[in-house]
């Protein structure tokens, strides 16, 4: 499918999605609370059939919290980026997608461990490399360790 | 979804636990598997990892583009040439530069002379696992060449940072070209040796035919790229779908095994080696005259935006995803690093099988563990 194809596609199953410029892959901003429902349409319809989930990454922007999926279909060869954001920094959490693809077990562990976004259903939410009596979340912009971080 | 949910593991009080690791010596590097055993039989297994996490990613936000550079060796350091590309290639996509032929071809080279070296560590160092000493001297003998080449043009043997925006550091040796042709020489006649000596050994066949069989359906769930992916079938080689540097000029093969076990990702691996041999030979005696570099800004900031390069590492693909906010400094490097996902299979591979056939099973995903800690 190209990429005009799959906005359609997308536009069909949830309607008023933001589709922001990016010069590589489409992308998407999906609400969290239709997060679970347009993953499990991309991975289980067949005409788009993303079933690799090449890179995971959560990231703080600042004022908001966001986790980005990007998506790959090994048979179409079609790739997708979803962005999920909340602005909720006390206590932000998504739902799991890790029924849908393995790999999202360790590398959501991983975004729950660096920045503190926790995900809902996930079968062990715990750190994954920090000890679990460390305090904070390192990769918050607004995390202050005064012994191992020098300001410059 | 419940289905999918089968492998999760669920303790019991009364289960028996042994830590592996974090100092053993079959797991390459400080890390710890939590083993659950039923006799000499693996239960189930648990990885702990962050033994040698560093904060590389927290680091990346502190520093300037061409710092990063030399972060990024240190995860892999294996292909650490790879490393470097795989950023060099996001801010020069991002910045809309075309860096000279020349560059892309010597990329190319080394990269290739990178994954060789690497299996051939690999190589030895699996033999060694299960038993066969001898690899170890075979495989480090041949890796000497390679490190020779890299010493000469650009002064360390493994850890490179030899890449930049926009190119090279500096021109290569003048002697490159005529190295890399006495090495392919050598090592062609070298390989078949490799298969005299382990492949065909009745007692490793033993011990990996048939041993951790992967499913190609759980290989793209999992994410398990690279040689150990392309040994369950699933075709994942980045060079051949989303060709970079020099790769769309060269003609080689992808690698697929359809059986999944240790022996087809050993397989794999060594026939790797042929087809990295065939590339270097398209590409040396092509190597286009011209700059090392293009000229580029001493201050390099990217458009705000978010930029994604992927690349093949010598054990899958390297994701480097950055987000930009317009400083000098990106907002966030995210590093989607071919062992982290590559790990986690181990449980599902090796569970129901001895101890003894874990050391297989986890020599043959070829674990750096850096990698995985970042």
């Amino acid at each position: 499918m190209t990429n005009d194809q799959l906005k359609e596609k997308i536009n069909g199953w949830i309607s008023g999605l933001e589709f922001p410029e990016n010069k590589q892959y489409l992308e998407v901003v999906v609400p969290a609370e239709s997060l679970l429902k347009l993953a499990r349409l991309l991975r289980e319809t067949p005409e788009t059939a993303f079933d690799y989930l090449f890179c995971l990454s959560g990231v703080d922007y600042g004022k908001q919290l966001g986790v980005v999926y990007h998506l790959e279909s090994t048979t179409h060869n079609h790739a997708l980026v979803l962005k999920v954001k909340t602005d909720d920094r006390v206590n932000p959490n998504f739902d799991t997608v890790c029924g849908l693809w393995r790999t999202a077990e360790w590398h959501e562990r991983e975004i729950f461990d660096l920045l503190g976004i926790k995900f809902n259903n996930h079968p062990d939410m715990r750190r994954l490399f920090l000890d679990d009596e460390w305090v904070g979340y390192p990769l918050r912009k607004d995390y202050k360790d005064d012994i191992n971080i020098i300001e410059r | 979804m419940e289905e999918i949910f089968q492998d999760i593991i669920i303790k019991k009080s009364d289960d028996y636990i042994i830590n592996m690791g974090p100092q053993h010596p079959s797991t390459h590097g400080v890390l710890r598997f939590e083993l659950c055993l039923l006799g000499e039989t693996v239960k189930y297994i648990i990885p702990h990892c962050g033994y040698i996490h560093r904060g590389i990613e927290k680091m990346c936000e502190k520093n300037t583009y061409q710092q990063i550079i030399h972060l990024t060796d240190r995860f892999d350091y294996l292909s650490a040439h790879m490393n470097n590309e795989a950023v060099c290639l996001a801010v020069e996509n991002a910045l809309e530069v075309e860096v000279p032929e020349r560059v892309k071809y010597i990329r190319t080279i080394l990269a290739e002379l990178n994954r060789i070296a690497s299996h051939q560590l690999w190589w030895c160092a699996f033999g060694m696992d299960l038993g066969a000493l001898t690899t170890f001297f075979y495989g480090l003998r041949d890796r000497e060449p390679i490190l020779d080449i890299f010493e000469e043009s650009f002064g360390s043997r493994l850890l490179h940072s030899f890449n930049c925006p926009g190119g090279l550091m500096h021109d290569v040796h003048p002697n490159f070209q005529k190295k890399i042709k006495d090495f392919i020489k050598y090592f062609r006649k070298i390989l078949p040796e490799y298969d005299q000596l382990l492949t065909g050994n009745i007692i490793f066949q033993q011990r990996s035919i048939g041993m951790g069989i992967l499913s190609k359906e759980d290989a793209i769930s999992y994410g398990v790229t690279g040689p150990s992916g392309r040994g369950s079938g699933f075709k994942c080689d980045v060079r051949k779908h989303h060709p970079y540097s020099a790769y769309s000029k060269v003609d080689f093969k992808e690698i697929l095994y359809t059986e999944g076990d240790t022996f087809a990702r050993y397989k794999a691996r060594i026939d790797e080696m042929w087809e990295s041999l065939n590339i270097l030979e398209q590409l040396v005696d092509n190597m286009p005259a011209g700059d090392y570099t293009v000229k580029m800004k001493p201050i390099i900031k990217l458009p705000a935006g978010d930029y994604f390069q992927r690349v093949e590492t010598a054990r899958g693909e390297l994701g480097c995803y950055i987000v930009s906010d317009g400083n000098k400094n990106p907002l966030r490097v995210k590093f989607r690093t071919p062992n982290f996902s590559n790990l986690f299979i181990i449980n599902k591979l090796a569970s129901g099988n001895k101890i003894a056939d874990l050391v297989a099973i986890s020599g043959s995903l070829d674990l750096v563990i850096p990698d995985i800690d970042r």
